[in-house]
């Protein structure tokens, strides 16, 4: 198993430069922008209601097939958004310039805490009854992959290997040829294991977007998160057990048939020169492979896709590629382009200033970084108890060839997984045997992103390099000294990938983990988490921002001061050459 | 080869010069009035080390790259941008991994938007002219080096063109695989199969050089220039044997080992330089060490002439030669007219016990390379002993490239480390005297 590093480890600086500032405040601005229309509409759609929920076990497939098609609706939005913005941001020097700071800081908001706004904004923009709701939906989680994808696939359009740009050039290969030729194909491997993570990780939103409460008002899809959000309302465990196994049958389908085929398909697209020895062929492809009618049918699809890909749409660049050496005329650009960017970003603080003077005291600030505090303990000390759990056990699945063929699998479905729909059974627990809130809550926040933990500590295990493992046993390093010297140092780059997307998630799911309800019971855990789903409750849309903007400076300070720090460490100090 | 004289010319680079600008007015040259002009039925070679502009050149050739000033024409038209007509091979074959040996073949025709029936004839005759049918199916990373190169030269045949650029095709592959492909080719190009009219090959081998061109163009570097011109009259098949190519080939080394001549010393005094202005070979020690002894002991007693020491050794002159600079530089060994003389002091290090030579290597260092020096000077001269590395690379950057910049630093440290001058810490990127024993 290839583990690919995600690309907010790799990419950016540490110290933040005024283009970071331009994108907070430009996102920041677009925020609020969201919030000024939402409002405006929140008054006349009260009356819209909620779509029926039927809890009869027989209606869970069809809500399993609408969920379903919610996430490829948003996987095609994502990756249409992907080729265009990142193909704009690595060709165009001045758009990457303010591109690549803004997705950074996009990747660092929570957006289970505006999902509100999102609904209000859509059914603003489509007054019809569903498709508003259904697009939010949609769009929740595209915010979950869109940035991720970008970033992987702008990393590796500036990465492309010189020679093929060459050719590309040399042979005379127009933009579009070119784009299906040497850019999507080097982007494959690195786009489509981030897509597939990033996939997994949208059951979770998809779920969780499927009812939405703005003050009185729920809006509920058909779908099997609303189908859990009714059982819970109702108290009605059996439901709830129902919706977990349709879930899994869901999720079984979705690993076996695409995510991993594809994974294992794209590894026809790594740049490499030697042939590796090929992990084993998942079952689906095997079958595409090998079965007659199946392959000729998947090699008439891919003619005719290379056909439009052979298209010479656009003009072959028959030119000096001279960007760069032409100072004169991209000075005069650049400085109109510096000047909408700041005038942009001027706008926007005006804006956000305007929002906090009216609605906001200093006083909440206080309040949310205090609570911004409290979900961080919650979030660090999750951390380290699933490290303290998944670390030993990791590495003793990954030392064992046979084990990690048995347990990699199953951690990446587990991931996939959306923990939310488990949390009733949680509260349900909680509340009968009258615990803390505040101290049992907390596990949920990493109940369904300790897998990450789990299987990238396994990846790390198994990719320590043998004749290390053999000088280990020769010299008889044992315990604790082997720790130190040998597996901690062979195992810390993939540890802090899996901490770093345990954390992000982590904080996003304080959102929906520290207010948890049980019928009309309703569990509250002090964090900013719970912040921000109270004031969704009541409507009160300065806080919301307020939270959601506290929370994303914090998960993006985190990140810049402790994982990426952490990361080039530790690939530093344990590659050689 | 009378004809020549009556074909076409091709191709003409004139005046072409390539500088990337530094801080301030200083500049780093790359290439300096270069005049080369490429007539139809003649294979032309670029003969250079690695480093001196030569690949340079034939991206400027291939449109792929716009000179600082000067012009190329082709067909007496100024080249500016790729042009038909030309084609390149890639010293790292710059296949597309995820095509069909066909598809990448095709690959060109594809962009000139021909028809597929037409492409897969057309791919079809390129793969089989080249030696390659049978592969059709297979993805580049199941074939071997040679067949690689194959198919690099098939897709750039297939669009027919008049200029093939070949840039050291031959040089990322095994000796035998190497000349089994140079002596394809030739019999090719004898045959006139190939539907090219010309062909120009950038290499760093001299004999592969005088075996397949008829005009070989010797580049100096810093900055690279046409140095030397020489036509090879032997007719095809060449016999690497025959005492007239073994004369060249020596000849040629000569040439490229030769003293600056007054010219070049005031090419190079137009480049403002401080002592750091000497890029560094990263060439280590124990190598050093090793050509050392070799040259010492018998057959050479002290003396050995270039080329035979290459084959003995199986060193390209690529490697060779910076080795054989390298010791110029520290005074352990002289290089003239294409042989390598071991100094005086070569032989005190030779015969020298471990502790000993690393003294000698000290103070022959300090001597000859003033960055190492400069480097040790800081350190004496600060209060807490460490000197930061950034302040060394930000001046070598003044004068060379960065890439070069970084490989002349770490050849300092790497030299200085063994010479037990200094030691560096990589994390802080420090220069310290730690663990070194003052005498």
């Amino acid at each position: 198993m290839t583990s690919i590093a995600p690309p907010a480890l790799v990419h950016g600086r540490r110290l933040p430069n005024a283009w970071d500032l331009a994108a907070i405040l430009l996102v920041l601005g677009l925020l609020i922008g969201v919030v000024n229309v939402a409002r405006g509409t929140l008054a006349p759609l009260a009356v819209a209601q909620a779509g029926h929920i039927h809890l009869d076990p027989a209606y869970l497939p069809g809500y399993a097939i609408r969920t379903t098609l919610r996430m490829f609706a948003a996987l095609i939005a994502s990756l249409i958004f992907t080729f265009t913005v990142a193909t704009l941001a690595a060709k165009s020097r001045r758009a990457a310039i303010i591109i690549i700071p803004i997705l950074d800081i996009l990747q660092s908001v929570p957006i289970l805490g505006f999902l509100s706004f999102t609904v209000l904004f859509f059914l603003h923009l489509f007054p019809g009854r569903e498709l508003g709701a259904e697009l939010a939906a949609v769009f929740a989680v595209f915010t979950s992959q869109a940035w991720n994808m970008t970033f992987s696939f702008y990393q590796s359009l500036t990465t492309e290997p010189a020679d093929l740009d060459e050719a590309c050039r040399s042979f005379g290969l127009s933009p579009w040829q070119r784009f299906w030729r040497l850019d999507v194909p080097f982007a494959t491997p690195g786009l489509v294991w981030n897509t597939m993570l990033s996939m997994s990780g949208g059951w979770f939103f998809v779920v969780a977007s499927e009812a939405i409460t703005v003050g009185n008002t729920t809006f509920t899809l058909p779908g099997i998160g609303s189908y859990v959000a009714v059982a819970l309302g109702r108290r009605d465990l059996p439901a709830i057990v129902y919706a977990v196994l349709a879930m899994l049958v869901v999720i079984l389908m979705y690993d076996q048939l695409l995510f991993r085929p594809l994974v294992a398909w794209s590894a026809k697209f790594r740049f490499e020169t030697v042939q590796t020895a090929a992990d084993s062929e998942p079952w689906v492809l095997k079958l595409l492979r090998r079965t007659f009618i199946l392959r000729e049918a998947g090699g008439w699809l891919g003619d005719q896709v290379a056909r439009i890909g052979r298209l010479r749409l656009g003009r072959a660049q028959r030119t000096f590629q001279s960007l760069r050496t032409d100072r004169q005329s991209s000075r005069l650009g650049d400085g109109v382009f510096y000047v909408l960017v700041a005038l942009g970003a001027i706008y926007a603080f005006w804006q956000v200033a305007k929002f906090c003077a009216a609605h906001l005291q200093w006083s909440d600030l206080v309040t949310c970084l205090t609570l911004a505090v409290f979900t961080l303990a919650r979030v660090i000390v999750a951390l380290v108890v699933s490290s303290a759990i998944w670390l030993p056990l990791g590495v003793w699945v990954g030392l064992r060839p046979k084990a990690t063929r048995i347990v990699q699998p199953v951690a990446q479905f587990l991931a996939a997984f959306p923990a939310n729909l488990l949390f009733p059974i949680a509260v349900a627990l909680i509340v009968a045997y009258r615990l803390a809130p505040n101290i049992w809550l907390t596990p949920l926040m990493i109940l369904g992103t300790q897998w990450y933990v789990l299987f990238n500590v396994v990846a790390g295990a198994s990719a320590l390099p043998g004749d290390l493992k053999e000088v280990a046993a020769n010299f008889g390093l044992r315990g604790f000294l082997r720790w130190r010297r040998l597996i901690i140092p062979g195992i810390l780059p993939y540890l802090v990938t899996g901490l770093l997307t345990a954390s992000g998630n982590a904080w996003n799911t304080s959102i929906v983990a520290e207010v948890a309800s049980w019928g009309h019971t309703t569990l509250v855990a002090q964090g900013l988490g719970a912040y921000i789903a109270e004031a969704t409750n009541a409507g009160n849309t300065a806080r919301i921002v307020l939270g959601v903007a506290v929370m994303s400076a914090f998960v993006l300070v985190f990140n810049r001061l402790v994982w990426r720090p952490l990361y080039a460490y530790a690939s530093r100090r344990t590659t050689l050459g | 080869m009378d004809q020549l004289v009556a074909t076409r010319t091709l191709l003409e680079v004139r005046k072409c010069r390539q500088a990337y600008p530094k801080e301030a007015n200083n500049e780093l040259v790359v290439l300096d009035d270069v005049n080369v002009s490429l007539r139809e039925g003649e294979i032309v070679g670029l003969l250079g080390r690695s480093g001196s502009g030569k690949s340079t050149l034939l991206r400027i050739i291939a449109g792929l790259l716009r000179p600082t000033s000067g012009e190329v024409l082709w067909q007496g038209k100024t080249v500016r941008g790729p042009v038909r007509g030309v084609a390149m091979v890639f010293q790292s074959f710059a296949l597309f991994p995820w095509l069909t040996v066909q598809e990448n073949v095709e690959l060109g025709l594809e962009a000139q938007g021909i028809a597929r029936a037409e492409r897969e004839v057309r791919a079809e005759e390129a793969i089989d002219l080249i030696g390659l049918g049978g592969y059709d199916g297979a993805y580049p990373k199941e074939l071997s080096g040679g067949m690689r190169q194959r198919v690099g030269l098939a897709r750039a045949l297939v669009t027919h063109p008049d200029l093939l650029l070949m840039d050291e095709p031959f040089s990322a592959l095994d000796v035998l695989t190497a000349e089994t492909l140079r002596t394809d080719l030739i019999d090719l190009w004898s045959d006139r199969k190939l539907p090219v009219k010309s062909m120009l090959l950038v290499t760093h081998n001299i004999e592969e050089a005088v075996l397949m061109c008829d005009r070989i163009l010797v580049f100096a570097s810093d900055p690279g220039r046409v140095a030397h011109e020489m036509t090879v009259r032997f007719a095809h098949p060449r016999n690497r044997l025959d005492p007239a190519f073994r004369q060249m080939v020596d000849d040629i080394y000569a040439v490229m080992t030769r003293r600056k001549t007054p010219a070049d010393l005031r090419a190079q005094a137009a480049q403002p330089a401080t002592g750091f202005a000497t890029p560094l070979h990263p060439i280590g020690t124990n190598l050093m060490s090793g050509l050392m002894e070799t040259l010492a002991a018998p057959p050479y007693e002290g003396r050995a002439d270039l080329p035979a020491l290459a084959a003995a050794l199986q060193y390209e002159v690529d490697e060779l030669l910076p080795l054989g600079e390298t010791l110029q530089l520290l005074k352990f060994a002289e290089l003239e007219e294409g042989d390598i003389r071991l100094t005086e002091q070569g032989h005190r290090f030779v015969n020298a016990e471990t502790e000993e030579r690393k003294r000698i290597f000290a103070a022959n260092l300090r001597a000859q390379v003033p960055l190492v020096a400069a480097i040790r000077q800081v350190i004496d001269e600060r209060w807490n002993h460490r000197a930061s590395a950034v302040r060394f690379r930000d001046e070598l950057e003044d004068h060379m490239s960065p890439e070069r910049a970084e490989e002349t630093l770490r050849t300092a440290i790497s030299w200085g480390r063994y010479a037990e001058l200094y030691s560096y810490d990589e994390e802080a990127q420090q220069f310290s005297l730690e663990d070194i024993e003052e005498d």
